[in-house]
């Protein structure tokens, strides 16, 4: 194989310039000190975190959060222009674009657990949700088990149609499960009667529903598929320079009360593009994250204060 | 390469509780198999007439021939599938279109219609060329002897047109079997759909998609050389595509 | 039946559509037409070179990729290239790559597939005393291939390579798979957006309709002259 050789000699430059210099950069800092540039991965339909406006352009919570990384690497790169790249990425396309090196930064609203913590890492909790289920409120379900053979659609690549996949073999319900390429996708498929249910993150389903054209007809379920779980910001595997930078700076983000700020601007007031209002204050558990900051993947390490 | 090998992936247990993770993908290539076959069969009926029709000497049927062959080369698959499965249901009566988009199928017989009748226009083509290409001689012969249009076609012209065209149809069929995984746009989760399902659930996407390219290497042998069994099998001696 | 339909969202939409969707199409189909042309009539050669070991790789490459759905070589492509950016540069990380130049490698080396095929038959139908003529002159290979046999094959399948050109056109629908932005993947957006399935679908339809129509007829219209000299 002729990589061999050549990831032969790139490691061994790696081993001896470490060695040369303690102050030599790694990983995503080395690459983007050599390119001037960084290249975050957004998402189109991940309201309020990371969703494209009415000109294409993509906004929310955790590409706010994402543009002070940027602004940390930076200051601590010392360089005077840093060109930020945008690349879409969906749910099933973010993990293998991380690892490519298309992109460097994911934000948007991955959960973190301890089966993706093989392949990436995480920065600091932005953001703490349950999986549950919507449905127009004339199909009346209410619970899990009430999904017993009908048509449920979910968002390949994220951990809720991995759960409803494991629910549907473990209860023996005989679920039809329709896999959708993005989020909007999931929720247009309810919208049209093409699944009786969508099953997600219940931030985002509330957002859709909120923006949807008659939210008073759906209800989202009290039943949920797992426990609220951590959303992070996912970082390339083994790339520790970066990661303690990036924690440095969500930390100081979260613990300096402008994390609260951040967060009732798209949480608590009128987002573009449609000027909707969320209205869902913050949780006890994501008070106290916030002023602890942790990137831990258990979601029982996550308690009110 | 910051990517983690793990070649074992096939015998862990998928998610979806039905066995292993090559069992997802055997599923997806029974899927492609059925979707496959029952497209073919839609295509063959389908543009075997329409082929015939464009050569018939009767201007009304060239022409909705001609239409028809237009119709479906033009579009992209893609956009057919989609017209198909998310535009019709809407256009039909609201019980109509409800009905469709509950089918709980759907998306299998969408793509099997959608395929079938995408590939029906080249099928179309491959016929008349088949039939063009028989020598005139057959048919004045035929007229000679007294057989009526249909009777030409049933008797004289048809049989040598298909084995004459036995080769171009294999690549036509070969062709049908790789357009069924457009068909994962619209929820059909066949062998290239459980590929991707299965990077999604395990994250090792290149032995995903190592497995799933060996499988259509491993049809598109198996189909050619049970083609050449077929085209060696309606031989006619001495013939122009017999021995 | 089309009353509650709302077919100004397509108005509203259409400088996203055609100035970002279709650039993104026509501008990844011309550059695929003509790096696949160029790679397609490379394997062509060496499949007809006289050396084996040449023939049989390029024999393989061509089955390789007439074996498989162009869906999933888009995929492997792009998870691959980077990888292979970072093999040939023998750079210490992957090369990164956009959605586009990945889209534009992936159909550039399947269409080549074809491509070749088509110019080999080309090649092929050249009357031997071309080259020999040719050769008789005094021309080397290269100088026989670039003056005398191409330019003839080239002109000959010029009509099969523009529809091979036509279905290459409608195949960059397929980049759809990684939500990246062609003229479908933008009117696709818009619909789910707005909720408005039925006229974006519609939409997108007519185009490519109109569109693979008007050149189709282009290349009868030119297989028409171009037989009339032959």
């Amino acid at each position: 194989m002729k990589r061999l050789p050549v990831i032969g000699l790139a490691l061994a430059a790696i081993v001896i310039a470490g060695h040369a210099n303690a102050e030599e950069l790694t990983g995503t800092l080395k690459k983007v000190k050599e390119t001037g540039a960084i290249t975050i991965g957004y998402r189109d339909s991940s309201i309020p975190f990371s969703y494209l406006d009415d000109n294409q352009k993509p906004i929310g919570f955790a590409i706010d959060i994402c543009y002070k990384i940027v602004e940390a690497v930076q200051k601590e790169l010392k360089l005077d222009k840093l060109k930020v790249e945008l690349n879409p990425v969906t749910s099933s396309t973010r993990i293998p674009l991380l690892a490519n090196d298309t992109i460097d930064l994911e934000c948007g609203s991955t959960t973190n657990n301890p089966d993706r913590l093989k392949q990436v890492w995480f920065t600091n909790t932005h953001f703490l949700t349950a999986t549950r289920f919507v449905s127009k409120k004339s199909s009346k379900l209410n619970s899990i088990d009430d999904l017993k053979g009908k048509s449920v659609a979910s968002t390949s690549g994220t951990t809720n149609i991995k759960q409803l996949t494991e629910a549907n073999a473990a209860r023996n319900l005989g679920i039809n499960i329709i896999p959708a390429k993005e989020h909007a996708e999931s929720f247009l498929m309810v919208e049209t009667d093409r699944a009786v249910a969508a099953v997600l993150d219940d931030i985002l389903l509330a957002s859709f529903v909120a923006g949807s054209k008659d939210p008073d007809s759906y209800v989202i379920s009290t039943d949920a598929f797992s426990k609220p779980e951590p959303y992070g910001i996912m970082l390339r595997k083994d790339d520790v320079a970066f990661k303690k930078l990036a924690d440095a700076a969500t930390a100081a983000l979260y613990t300096s009360g402008e994390g609260q700020k951040l967060y009732d601007k798209w949480f608590m007031q009128k987002i573009p593009p449609k000027g909707l209002n969320l209205n869902t204050p913050i949780g006890a558990e994501l008070k106290h994250e916030f002023a602890k900051p942790s990137d831990s993947p258990d979601p029982d390490s996550y308690k009110a204060m | 390469m910051n990517y983690h090998w793990n070649w074992h992936i096939f015998w862990e247990p998928a998610p979806n509780g039905t066995g292993n993770y090559l069992d997802m993908l055997l599923s997806g290539l029974v899927l492609t198999i059925e979707t496959a076959i029952c497209a073919w069969i839609i295509a063959l009926a389908f543009g075997s007439v329409i082929g015939v029709m464009r050569t018939l000497p009767s201007k009304i049927a060239s022409w909705t021939g001609f239409a028809y062959v237009e119709f479906f080369r033009n579009m992209p698959l893609l956009v057919q599938l989609f017209v198909w499965f998310f535009v019709l249901p809407e256009l039909l009566p609201r019980g109509m279109g409800l009905w469709l988009k509950q089918m709980p199928n759907a998306p299998f017989y969408t793509a099997a219609i959608g395929v079938g009748l995408f590939m029906s226009a080249r099928v179309a083509e491959q016929t008349r060329a088949g039939i063009n290409s028989l020598p005139r001689g057959q048919r004045l012969a035929a007229t000679a002897l007294g057989l009526t249009s249909a009777q030409t076609y049933r008797y004289v012209l048809l049989p040598m047109a298909f084995r004459i065209m036995v080769p171009p149809l294999t690549s036509e069929f070969l062709s049908t079997i790789k357009n069924t995984s457009v068909a994962i746009t619209i929820g059909l989760i066949e062998l290239t759909g459980q590929a991707r399902a299965m990077q999604e659930f395990s994250f090792q996407v290149f032995e995903a998609f190592t497995a799933a390219t060996m499988l259509y290497l491993m049809i598109n042998i198996v189909v050619v050389i049970a083609m050449r069994f077929l085209e060696r099998a309606v031989a006619v001696p001495g013939y122009i595509s017999g021995k | 039946m089309f009353s509650n339909f709302d077919f100004d969202v397509i108005r509203r939409s259409l400088g996203y559509l055609f100035l970002d969707g279709m650039t993104f199409t026509l501008t990844l189909t011309a550059l695929a037409v003509v790096g696949a042309l160029i790679f397609g009539t490379l394997i062509a050669l060496m499949r007809l070179s006289g050396f084996r070991l040449l023939g049989w790789i390029a024999g393989l490459y061509v089955d390789l990729m007439r074996s498989l759905p162009l869906v999933l070589v888009i995929f492997w492509f792009y998870f691959l290239v980077p990888y292979i950016g970072q093999w040939l540069t023998g750079a210490s990380r992957p090369v990164h790559v956009g959605a586009f130049t990945s889209s534009l490698v992936t159909f550039i080396m399947f269409e080549a597939a074809y491509f070749s095929e088509i110019m080999r038959a080309g090649i092929q139908s050249i009357s031997k005393g071309q080259p020999a003529a040719a050769q008789a002159l005094g021309l080397t290979y290269s100088q026989t291939m670039r003056y005398v046999v191409l330019p003839q094959a080239f002109r000959n399948m010029l009509p099969v390579l523009l529809t091979q050109s036509i279905v290459l056109f409608q195949d960059t629908s397929l980049v759809y798979v990684l939500s990246i932005p062609d003229f479908l993947g933008a009117a696709s957006k818009v619909a789910q957006r707005d909720g408005r399935l039925v006229e974006m679908y519609l939409f997108a339809a007519a185009v490519y309709f109109i569109i693979s129509c008007v050149a189709s007829f282009g290349v009868r219209r030119l297989q028409a002259r171009i037989a009339f000299v032959h």
